[in-house]
């Protein structure tokens, strides 16, 4: 049964990457005009071009077009960059590779507040600590962005004294061999700033999300139970209540992992932190169309992927999901 | 970071054909919930701005579009908000930009309540594969990274204020659609629905006479919501330049004031005033959905954990 479960889940992400890829390929061949030479591409090479033309087989009809896609993608050939002519897969590492701790330090945080936030909050509901903790996460989550990111390089970063752009001190290498530990600490102090703004806007998510599951437990009645039997109102808050309202709390934070990395992007720009949402917006910027598809396409199996986990934990959480 | 709206949870949370059948038959508006502060204040600033929207010409004190001033001039009796980097009047720019994106927000979340509201009807009313295909079709919307999907259409179909709220509307549809199937899947099975049909209602009839009605204020507050996702959204295009370049919306103000360098001419009151009307608007529809939504989902007013100490809170308390 639960096997069975697992395996209907897994069979329905697959499809679901059949479909986003489809629709990658459906999506870009759409655009008005040939998928090369409408492009800005100036710069491009004749030969490129000529080159281009062939591997996405562009003279021949869709469906062939559509079978050359999937077998380059099932060799992880994502085809090459318009800009610099490379493969879009090596062009896109590192920036994967900067994104990735970035965004980990801004959703631990805010997993950590917006869970505690939202507990308080909902335990004690309707008292000052409540609407205080309610009206903070609901302007949070109410603020664009990259706006918030704005507001972070005006008013934060001058009196933190910290860095607004980029990811590291370009001069910090210059004179002498710097130490491993120099260049972590200077790494850190760039992501400070673009992982608080990711870390608030999500914590405002979080703090809600959190409390209005409390809130829902908090109603049962075993809750009222285990106040008659006499426990103590953390007790029944910790085992009771937060136990209870982990199931909506842990799919939902699992479910919108995968659209952080897409939410970062518009931070990314406004600190010019040179990771997969900088390099979505020189794409987008340089018409450089083969990296935008490679980013769309990794974004969606992320979400995806997340689904698939969500999934997966609710089975582990609440065996009782298998039987409905 | 608008994936996830804080509603999300009331579809996952409780069994929604659970909730609804404890719901008393009251109307919306008689509600305890629809009564609180929350609500008046999320009505009176959609209010304000919706009045500054449709007079925003006759508001203006200078006409946005010309040079009023000096360069980023900071505030000042003449210029209240002071001016950007043009030298355009900001509070003239704001009043303005209040048009743009409020019809982006009205119009994309009225497209996404059709689409939404015809797939959860017609997936909810009449079943079996029609609700398999259109569930099915839903599921895959809702992988779909709205964002980035958005900015590729964006992207890849042109910048007119048309496309943009379509392509708003098609992303956004996907909550509605869920919520709405399972409302009507459980008002689909109502005594009254029953005898309807028993005295040879056709589909049609019961569908507008005792469906949507019944389905109608939380399609309402579900719509009240997506105009909040529908702004942000506007920001996001925009702010990578992927906004209709002729008008003037706040998104535009925000990323103005960030191409513009208003940054480094510590120009302050160049950045701020856009978002803050941004989110003042999303947390006035965010408040105002969340207490309808609330008002028709009485489970919630129920919270047998005290407070305080030697407190049992009821019903009758709220």
């Amino acid at each position: 049964m639960r096997a069975n479960y697992i395996l209907k889940r897994i069979l329905f992400a697959f499809v679901t990457v059949l479909v986003a890829i489809t629709l990658n390929f459906v999506l870009f061949r759409a655009v008005p005009g040939d998928a090369v030479s409408a492009l800005r591409c100036r710069q491009c090479t004749v030969h490129f071009k000529e080159v281009q033309r062939k591997e996405l087989g562009l003279d021949e009809p869709l469906i062939v077009q559509y079978r050359l896609y999937i077998t380059h993608l099932l060799h992880g050939d994502m085809g090459s960059s318009l800009r610099t002519e490379q493969p879009v897969m090596d062009e896109l590492w590192a920036p994967i590779a900067n994104t990735m701790p970035m965004i980990a330090l801004g959703t631990v945080f805010s997993i950590i507040f917006g869970t505690i936030v939202g507990v308080v909050s909902a335990w004690r509901r309707d008292t000052f600590v409540d609407k205080a903790g309610l009206y903070t996460a609901l302007g949070f989550y109410s603020m664009p962005t990259q706006w918030l990111g704005l507001l972070m390089v005006l008013f934060v970063a001058g009196a933190l004294g910290l860095p607004t752009s980029g990811i590291s001190n370009p001069t910090l290498g210059i004179l002498t061999e710097p130490s491993t530990w120099a260049v972590v600490v200077d790494r850190l102090k760039h992501m400070v700033l673009p992982a608080l703004t990711l870390g608030l806007v999500l914590y405002g998510d979080y703090a809600l999300i959190t409390r209005s599951a409390m809130l829902e437990t908090l109603g049962e009645d075993y809750v009222l139970t285990a106040r008659a039997k006499g426990l103590k109102n953390l007790q029944i808050v910790r085992k009771h209540g937060f136990r209870n309202a982990l199931l909506p709390i842990v799919t939902l934070i699992a479910l919108s992992l995968g659209f952080i990395i897409g939410g970062a992007i518009t931070i990314e720009y406004v600190f010019s932190y040179p990771g997969i949402g900088l390099a979505t917006v020189e794409a987008i910027d340089q018409r450089d169309w083969p990296v935008l598809q490679a980013i769309f396409l990794l974004l969606t199996l992320s979400v995806i992927f997340f689904n698939l986990i969500a999934d997966l934990l609710y089975v582990k959480l609440d065996p009782r999901v298998v039987e409905a | 970071m608008s994936g996830t709206p804080p509603t999300a949870l009331n579809e996952q949370a409780v069994p929604v054909e659970a909730a609804i059948a404890e719901t008393p038959q009251v109307g919306l508006l008689h509600s305890p919930a629809i009564r609180k502060p929350a609500t008046i204040i999320g009505i009176a600033i959609l209010g304000l701005f919706l009045l500054v929207a449709i007079f925003a010409p006759l508001l203006e004190p200078y006409d946005p579009n010309a040079k009023t001033g000096a360069v980023f001039a900071p505030p000042s009796p003449a210029h209240w908000l002071g001016t950007d980097d043009s030298g355009a009047d900001m509070l003239s720019l704001v009043i303005a930009g209040s048009r743009v994106s409020l019809i982006v927000g009205f119009a994309a979340a009225l497209v996404a309540m059709v689409i939404g509201g015809a797939v959860g009807l017609f997936s909810g009313f009449y079943g079996g594969k029609i609700d398999g295909l259109l569930m099915r079709i839903t599921d895959y919307f809702l992988v779909i990274p709205d964002i980035p999907l958005m900015i590729v259409i964006a992207a890849l179909f042109g910048r007119r204020l048309g496309n943009i709220i379509i392509i708003i509307g098609i992303i956004y549809w996907t909550s509605t659609a869920r919520l709405i199937r399972a409302q009507v899947k459980s008002v689909r099975e109502r005594t009254y629905v029953r005898r309807g049909r028993a005295i040879g209602a056709k589909n049609s009839r019961l569908i507008w006479r005792h469906v949507l009605p019944q389905v109608g204020p939380l399609l309402i507050a579900n719509t009240v919501l997506t105009v909040a996702l529908a702004i942000f959204a506007e920001t996001y295009i925009t702010f990578l330049g992927l906004g209709d370049p002729s008008l003037i919306s706040w998104g535009k103000l925000i990323e103005n004031a960030f191409r513009g360098d208003a940054i480094l001419n510590q120009a302050w009151w160049a950045i701020v005033p856009p978002g803050v009307c941004v989110t003042l608007v999303i947390l006035a529809c965010t408040m105002l959905g969340q207490s309808m939504e609330d008002a028709l989902n009485p489970r919630l007013r129920v919270g047998h954990l005290s407070v305080r100490r030697f407190r049992l809170r009821t019903l009758e308390e709220r």
